[in-house]
């Protein structure tokens, strides 16, 4: 069963990868782009709120920190967005662990709403921030295309490929810690503080890591998507709408599971995309309308996640074969 | 100046009390974190607005009649989606509301254009009071006035009346609510209508004088929630007081620091009062 499960994520992102290349259509590869970013932060999201059951609807503000830093340090000392990168992960790391650090002995809802509180008063810092030119935004300088200045402007290509390595970098991490002995401490700090308590469990220093480990990920995925869009400003990068559509994403795969955000990114960015491209543009949110009516819709007839749903099959056919055994 | 920003804080204080108690009844009683509340006000908004615009009716007209349809819809909304997610694990109750916060927005600008639009010509328009050096605009105050008073009328209702004593049973133990012979069914279906009520008058209120537009509630909602857990989930003293501590802070915040930190000052004074009361003022 083990192994199987292991070749099932080795073939999804076999099928990943070679989409672009079986179907080169530019609005193809640029919906998958955004796929990948975007199950990447669901993953990065689901180490702190899947795995250790601290709800963040704040994920935006590390996300734009990640943008930001990479781009200012660009725009303003020409330093490669690599490092950007770097530094824009470690600020992130520190930022999520001294704000959360007072956060983490509020509880449940209460710690949520600590978060979307903390992302929405670092936006309002960014729009009224002269030096990262407040609500104006910054457009990142077209400069040579290359690998090094981390800007491409003749294929989709190469983003795809940098996507797809953050991606599949974040899923092992994720699926790493999941496997490891912090994975089972934060399970244990979801299911139950006080006995993960009990048992010896630093619950503050495993949330801690957490969120840091979430935060640094979700930083790296901004600034890989400001180089991709290559504008940013605050009220797209540190939208309440970004955190949400990352908890969206993650809950309507599946909670807590390696594969949740990947299906649940699947279903949603396509869709979002696609009724966007084929309805948007006359500016009157009929694709939002739909994309609205179908979250509802998803929510209430499969309430588990769409990964809940092929769990359900999954056990029905087991248990057929294994009625079949028992009957031959 | 500084009385007049505290009493402008105050008033509007008011009406940020009502549209929280009505999240904090639905929060207390189910868990459930109601994305669409700021769009339900919304809703009631445009109901006061087209009322206006077509009919000539004055939104103090409209009022009863707006917090009927939002009560309706509230109700509709408990039985047809809400009641299907509400013994979901995690966080599927929020997927269902705000797709339906979506929904519900996107339609608004579908139908009516995101442009801003005002209701120029209420009784109360351009009326104001003066209370020796402080003025106080008629529509602030007749705002302040009637959230006072639904707050009044929803505290005593859950407090003194059965229904609102199930409700609190229910929100206490579902699960004993239900064995003591509680349609625990029923309480829910109340539970949110009546939280429609709130916003349905919060909604008409404010459109005396905020502008109607599809994206009107969702600062609301978001105000709402701080409130909310401010005061510690369903508790409606606690919204009552969050609601005003809001209120203040903003208008404190605002005049001290500049309009544009306003917000900061609430989210900021949010997370330092959680640091010693980690459950809200009166959470426990």
């Amino acid at each position: 069963m083990k192994r199987i499960r292991g070749n099932i994520l080795a073939l999804i992102l076999t099928i990943i990868f070679i989409l672009p290349f079986i179907y080169p259509n530019n609005n193809f590869r640029h919906i998958l782009i955004l796929f990948l970013i975007f199950a990447g932060l669901g993953e990065s999201w689901n180490i702190i709120t899947g795995f250790a059951g601290q709800t963040s609807f704040g994920h935006a503000a590390f996300f734009g920190i990640g943008a930001y830093t990479s781009t200012i340090l660009f725009y303003k000392f020409h330093l490669s967005p690599w490092l950007g990168m770097i530094f824009g992960a470690i600020l992130a790391s520190i930022i999520s662990a001294v704000v959360s650090y007072p956060c983490f002995k509020l509880k449940g809802h209460y710690f949520a709403i600590a978060t979307l509180a903390i992302a929405e008063i670092i936006k309002q810092i960014f729009v009224s921030w002269d030096y990262v030119e407040g609500a104006t935004g910054i457009s990142i300088p077209i400069v040579e295309e290359g690998i090094i200045n981390f800007q491409f402007h003749s294929s989709k290509i190469p983003y795809f490929l940098i996507a797809y390595v953050f991606f599949v970098a974040v899923v092992f991490a994720a699926k790493f810690i999941e496997k490891n002995r912090m994975g089972y401490y934060l399970k244990a700090i979801r299911d139950s503080h006080e006995a993960a308590e009990a048992l010896g469990i630093n619950t503050t220093l495993y949330k801690l890591y957490a969120m840091m480990v979430s935060a640094a990920f979700t930083a790296m995925l901004g600034t890989l998507y400001a180089q991709y869009i290559l504008y940013i400003d605050p009220f797209m990068v540190f939208p309440l709408e970004i955190s949400m559509k990352i908890v969206l994403l993650t809950v309507l795969g599946g909670i807590g599971s390696i594969y949740g955000p990947i299906i649940g990114a699947a279903v949603l960015i396509p869709l979002s995309e696609y009724t966007r491209i084929l309805l948007g543009g006359t500016g009157k949110g009929i694709d939002l309308i739909i994309f609205g009516a179908l979250i509802v819709i998803i929510a209430c007839y499969e309430p588990n996640g769409i990964i809940g749903l092929l769990k359900q099959k999954s056990r029905k056919g087991e248990t057929v074969i294994e009625k079949a055994k028992a009957l031959s | 100046m500084l009385g007049q920003v505290i009493l402008s804080g105050i008033l509007i204080g008011f009406v940020y009390s009502l549209v929280a108690v009505g999240l904090t009844l639905i929060w207390g009683v189910m868990d459930i974190i109601n994305f669409a509340h700021g769009e339900f006000l919304m809703i009631s908004m445009y109901t006061a607005f087209w009322m206006y615009a077509l009919l000539k009716w004055d939104p103090l007209v409209t009022l009863p009649l707006a917090s009927f349809l939002i009560f309706a819809i509230s109700f509709l909304t408990y039985k047809m989606i809400i009641k299907k997610v509400l013994d979901a694990p995690g966080l599927t109750a929020l997927l269902a509301t705000f797709g339906l916060s979506l929904f519900i927005r996107n339609l608004a600008q579908f139908l009516w254009t995101p442009n801003y639009r005002f209701i120029t010509e209420s009784i109360v328009t351009d009326k104001k009071m003066a209370f020796g050096t402080l003025i106080i605009g008629m529509p602030q105050m007749v705002a302040a006035l009637g959230s006072v008073l639904m707050t009044g009328l929803i505290y005593y209702f859950v407090k003194k009346t059965r229904m609102g004593m199930a409700i609190q049973a229910t929100a206490l133990d579902r699960d004993t609510a239900k064995l003591m012979g509680i349609d625990t069914e029923k309480v829910y279906a109340v539970t949110f209508g009546i939280s429609g009520i709130c916003v349905g008058v919060a909604g008409v209120l404010l459109s005396t004088f905020f502008p109607v537009y599809p994206e009107a509630g969702a600062l609301y909602s978001l105000l709402a929630f701080v409130i909310v857990a401010f005061g510690g989930f369903g508790n409606i003293q606690g919204a009552l007081l969050g609601g005003i501590i809001v209120g203040l802070a903003e208008s404190l915040g605002g005049f001290f620091l500049g309009t544009q930190f306003k917000y900061a000052v609430v989210f900021l004074l949010y997370l330092l009062v959680l640091q010693f009361r980690p459950k809200g003022l009166f959470g426990w």
